[in-house]
């Protein structure tokens, strides 16, 4: 099947998903009793809301191609990176670092990924922004909390620039035998790991008993990670058709992903909790910020795109 | 005409930059008669409080700057006067022109409510700068007058003083609960319950 045919049906199925969910959700505010109001399920439909949009975001991006997804993420990292920073502490001395960190290392990561220089793409932040911020940072000559400022911008970098550019970097890889379709990696990744938030959202919702960690993550529960990774396992082997892996290839792909995924939600809740605030920001009404939704994508994209190249390419 | 368009694309361009993020804690946005005051960092302060108001609000609110930082004539002095209609206050030890306070005074008479920063300066260390004693005065001459403070969270670090190019972060501006100058309250009394009601609205440091 070509490409296109391809993901035009699966954001079709994507959509079609969307529409059955907000009917439940529809459902569940009808059959509350009249004048009554529910936070959780007033949050359900903002949550689908925004879903429709970013899926429908996901859709014109990929519409447009290469191009398309490319800026997409990079406005993803722009918007994430933003967050990161706003709530974390940096001084006047690190106003330099800042700046390269926006307008050169940003675009210049995701350019790399359009020219497809692998080389350069893999170290330019690990390396030389490494080297150069804290450089950068000493030029502001305030020497207050300054391995503590360094490693936090350095971190961000990492976490919303780097590991995130590693979805359309998917892009760039050379599969024997699945050519001009490598945009279904990104589909793959995408809906697995998102699928595996939304069904941890669900199965906590409806059986989680046991918190996992109240300090970290007070709505995390065992039987939602459990039942949440396991069905979007299942849910990443059923698409092991658009991807160069067999169903069992796939299953084990998509169990790593979501493990790896449901961390990252972790670390970054581990952040959040520290700095005080429930959520990243205020972007995404229902789910909060940008960062609160990528967080599982930023852990998993560099391990999916590393098991890729290793072992397909 | 060109004033008022100008004003909006500000308005718009400030609010992308930052995201800036209104949060009506201690009161709501009403067409009262108030001095918000603020923390003040960067020269986009008073723009980004002037941008978060609803515009008929916006409307009837003018900030106050230091003539002398805005009065060396060309766009500078166009912007103030003309965009923001600010009020302009001789911030110099020995002036001889007009009362800032009378100024001020002044203006919340003709029905608008005012942007002040008490600190008097834009502060570079960490903590709050003291008050100047204008806001007492202020409030002694204009009793009805709500003061309101508003804590600006990030803007210094979006733009920091001697910076060219500002970084977008995202900035959060706090409104408390209005004060007014109580019975028998003293100089010193009001002015530390001014302080102190604005740094509560400080997140926690870190």
């Amino acid at each position: 099947m070509p490409t296109d045919h391809t993901l035009f049906n699966v954001f079709a199925a994507v959509f079609a998903a969307l529409a059955l969910a907000s009917g439940i959700a529809a459902v569940l505010k009808w059959r509350l009793a009249p004048g009554a109001s529910s936070a959780v399920i007033d949050n359900l439909n903002a949550r689908i809301n925004a879903w429709w949009w970013m899926v429908g975001v996901l859709a014109v991006a990929f519409w447009i191609g290469e191009g398309g997804i490319i800026v997409l993420f990079a406005l993803i990292s722009f918007q994430a990176l933003r967050e990161y920073i706003s709530l974390t502490h940096t001084r006047r001395g690190d106003h330099r670092a800042l700046m390269w960190c926006f307008f050169f290392f940003l675009p210049a990561q995701y350019l790399l990924i359009a020219s497809h220089w692998y080389g350069l793409f893999s170290i330019l932040i690990p390396v030389y922004a490494f080297l150069l911020l804290p450089i950068s940072a000493t030029l502001g000559s305030d020497a207050e909390r300054f391995l503590e400022r360094a490693a936090k911008v350095q971190w961000g970098l990492m976490i919303c620039v780097y590991c995130i550019s590693h979805v359309p970097a998917l892009l760039t890889l050379e599969i024997p035998g699945f050519e001009g379709r490598n945009a279904q990696l990104i589909i793959f990744l995408v809906l697995t790991v998102q699928s595996s938030d939304v069904f941890q959202y669900v199965w906590g919702k409806l059986f989680g008993k046991r918190k996992l960690a109240p300090a970290i993550s007070p709505s995390k529960t065992l039987e939602g990670l459990v039942g949440g990774v396991l069905t979007s396992t299942a849910l990443g082997a059923a698409l092991f058709w658009m991807t160069p892996f067999t169903v069992w290839q796939a299953a084990l792909v998509a169990l790593t992903i979501n493990i790896v995924g449901f961390f990252g939600g972790f670390v970054l809740s581990a952040i959040k909790r520290d700095r005080g605030v429930k959520d990243w920001g205020t972007l995404i009404e229902g789910h909060g910020g940008m960062l609160d939704r990528v967080d599982s994508i930023s852990f998993s994209a560099p391990i999916f795109f590393h098991i890729v190249r290793y072992w397909w390419v | 005409m060109i004033e008022k368009l100008f004003a909006l694309l500000l308005c718009h361009f400030a609010k992308l930059l930052t995201g800036v993020r209104p949060l009506w804690q201690g009161c709501a946005p009403e067409p009262r008669l108030r001095v918000y005051f603020a923390n003040h960092r960067s020269h986009g302060d008073f723009v980004v409080v002037w941008a978060a108001l609803p515009p008929e609000l916006r409307r009837r609110t003018r900030p106050v700057a230091g003539a002398d930082y805005w009065l060396n004539g060309g766009f500078k002095t166009w912007l103030i006067n003309r965009v923001f209609h600010a009020v302009l206050v001789d911030r110099r030890p020995g002036r001889d022109g007009p009362n800032p306070v009378d100024q001020m005074a002044e203006a919340l008479r003709a029905g608008d409510s005012l942007i002040l920063f008490p600190e008097g300066t834009r502060n570079l260390g960490d903590e709050l700068l003291p008050f100047k004693s204008g806001i007492y005065h202020l409030a002694t001459r204009m009793p009805q007058v709500e003061f309101v403070p508003v804590w600006i969270e990030n803007l210094g670090r979006v733009m920091p003083k001697g910076a060219l190019v500002p970084v977008p972060l995202l900035c959060t501006l706090t409104f408390g609960a209005p004060l007014t100058l109580q019975v028998d309250e003293t100089k010193p009394e009001f002015i530390d319950r001014a302080r102190s009601a604005l740094l509560d609205l400080a997140p926690p440091a870190n």
